[in-house]
C-alpha cells in the first residue's frame, strides 16, 4: 500500500491538474462563443453566393466550355484531400475523427484504382498523415486555426487549389472537416469543392421572374464568381473546424475536470483509510506494549 | 417604394436597409439600382457605393470589388470588402498600395493573368484612397 506521503502528492498532483482542465475549459467556452459568432457572421455571404451562382449556372446549362472549377475535368481520376484539423490536440476525438475518415477515404478511393493526393490543414492532421502517406501529400497548410480566422486565409487556400487545377494536378477536389452540430458532437463531413456538384447549384428558374442581364457577360462572371465561392466555402469550412474545435476541447475538458475530481474523491477516501489504518496500528503497539509491561 | 439594400462582405453583414437608390461602381461604369430595375447581375469594381433616401446621400460604403445582384426589389452586394467611407484609414491604404506598387515592378512582366490581378488590386486601393479623401 501507497504511504500517506505519496498519496498526500497524488492528491496534490490530481488537483492541479483539474485546475488546468477546469481553466482550459473555461478558455474554450469564451473562444467557442466567439468562433461561432463568426462562422454565423459569415453564413449570408456564403448564401447570397450560392443564389448568384444557382442563377448563373441555371442560364448556362447545355452550354460548353462550362469553367473547370463548375464542370471539372471531366476524368475521375486523381482525387485531392483536403482534411481540416486543428493545430492543437487535448481536444478529445476532433483530430483522430478526421484522421480516422481521411485514412478510410484514401483507403477506399485507393482500392477503386484512383490516385490520391492530400492537402492536410492544421499540424494535428499534416504529422499523422505524413507518417503513413508522406509520399501523398502534395502541400500543407499549418496556423490557420490560430485566434481569429482572416478570410485571406480561405483565398490563399483556394488560390493554392485553383492553381493545382489549372496545373491538371487532380480532378477531383474534396474536403473533409468537422461539421459543427452542437456543442457536444462535430459531425467529420465530406464536402465536394471541385466539380461543383451541379444539381445543388443549379437553379430551379422561377417561371414569374424577369430574365435576368448580366454585365459584362455570363461567362465573365462566371469565371469570377468560381474561385470565389471555392474561397467562401473553404471559409465557412474553416470557420466550422474552428468552431468545432473549441466545442470539442470544452468537452474534453468538462469531462477531465470531472473525472479528475472522481480521482480525487477516491484518493481521498484510500488517504483517510491508510491514516486510520496506521492510527489502529499505532494505538494496538502502545496497548499491547503496556500489557506487556 | 424602396429598395432593400444588403452590402455582405466574406466577414459579416455591413448594412441591410430599406433606401430609395443605390449607386455602385460596376466594373463598366457606375450604375444606379432602384426599384422596379430589371434583375441583373454584374460586376464591381473598387469604388464607393452610395446610399440615397429620396434626392439626398445619406451613407457611402468602400467597396474594393466584388458582385452585385438587384431585382425589382433588392440589391445584394457581394463586396470581397467593404468598409464605410468615414473608416478608411489613409495611412494604412497608402502603404499598402506601395507594397502593390512593388510587387507590380518586380513581378515578371509575362505572367499576364498576375499583372492584370495586380493592377486591379492597385486600382482598388487608389479608389479607396480616393473615397477616403474626399470623404
Amino acid at each position: 500500500m501507497a504511504s500517506l506521503k505519496e498519496l498526500r502528492a497524488r492528491i496534490g498532483s490530481v488537483k492541479s491538474t483539474k485546475k488546468i482542465t477546469s481553466a482550459m475549459k473555461m478558455v474554450a467556452a469564451a473562444k467557442l462563443r466567439r468562433a461561432q459568432l463568426h462562422a454565423e457572421a459569415a453564413r449570408p455571404y456564403a448564401a447570397a453566393m450560392r443564389r448568384m451562382l444557382g442563377e448563373l449556372a441555371g442560364s448556362m446549362t447545355g452550354q460548353d466550355g462550362l469553367p473547370q472549377l463548375l464542370a471539372g475535368t471531366g476524368n475521375d481520376r486523381v482525387h485531392l484531400l483536403i482534411p481540416i484539423t486543428s493545430d492543437r490536440g487535448l481536444a478529445g476525438g476532433f483530430n483522430s475523427n478526421i484522421n480516422r475518415t481521411t485514412r478510410l477515404t484514401i483507403r477506399r478511393l485507393q482500392s477503386e484504382g484512383k490516385v490520391v493526393k492530400l492537402l492536410p490543414i492544421g499540424r494535428k492532421g499534416y504529422d499523422y498523415l505524413s507518417r503513413e502517406y508522406a509520399d501523398l501529400i502534395v502541400d500543407h497548410v499549418i496556423g490557420v486555426g490560430g485566434k481569429e480566422i482572416p478570410f485571406s486565409a480561405a483565398s490563399d487556400l483556394g488560390a493554392k487549389v485553383t492553381a493545382l487545377l489549372e496545373a491538371g494536378q487532380f480532378d477531383v477536389c474534396t474536403v473533409i472537416y468537422n461539421q459543427f452540430r452542437n456543442v457536444m458532437s462535430q459531425v467529420p463531413t465530406p464536402l465536394q469543392l471541385i466539380p461543383l456538384g451541379l444539381e445543388e447549384a443549379e437553379a430551379k428558374p422561377d417561371p414569374n421572374a424577369a430574365q435576368y442581364e448580366f454585365e459584362p457577360d455570363e461567362q465573365v462572371l462566371l469565371e469570377r464568381l468560381l474561385p470565389r465561392n471555392l474561397q467562401v466555402q473553404m471559409y465557412a469550412a474553416l470557420l466550422e473546424s474552428a468552431a468545432g474545435e473549441q466545442g470539442a476541447r470544452m468537452t474534453a475538458m468538462d469531462n477531465a475536470t470531472r473525472n479528475a475530481g472522481k480521482a480525487i474523491d477516491r484518493l481521498t477516501q484510500t488517504y483517510n483509510r491508510t491514516r486510520q489504518a496506521n492510527i489502529t496500528n499505532d494505538l494496538i503497539e502502545i496497548i499491547s506494549g503496556a500489557q506487556a509491561v | 417604394m424602396p429598395i432593400k439594400v444588403e452590402i455582405i462582405s466574406p466577414e459579416k453583414v455591413l448594412v441591410s436597409r430599406d433606401v430609395d437608390m443605390v449607386v455602385m461602381p460596376g466594373e463598366e461604369g457606375d450604375i444606379a439600382a432602384m426599384p422596379e430595375h430589371a434583375p441583373m447581375m454584374l460586376l464591381l469594381r473598387g469604388g464607393t457605393v452610395t446610399l440615397y433616401e429620396g434626392e439626398t446621400p445619406t451613407d457611402h460604403y468602400f467597396v474594393g470589388g466584388g458582385f452585385a445582384d438587384m431585382t425589382q426589389t433588392r440589391c445584394t452586394i457581394l463586396a470581397d470588402e467593404a468598409v464605410p467611407v468615414t473608416e478608411i484609414s489613409i495611412d494604412a491604404a497608402t502603404a499598402r498600395l506601395e507594397a502593390l506598387t512593388e510587387a507590380w515592378e518586380s513581378a515578371d512582366k509575362s505572367d499576364v493573368s498576375r499583372l492584370e490581378g495586380l493592377m486591379s488590386k492597385i486600382q482598388s486601393v487608389r479608389a479607396e484612397i480616393d473615397a477616403g479623401a474626399g470623404g
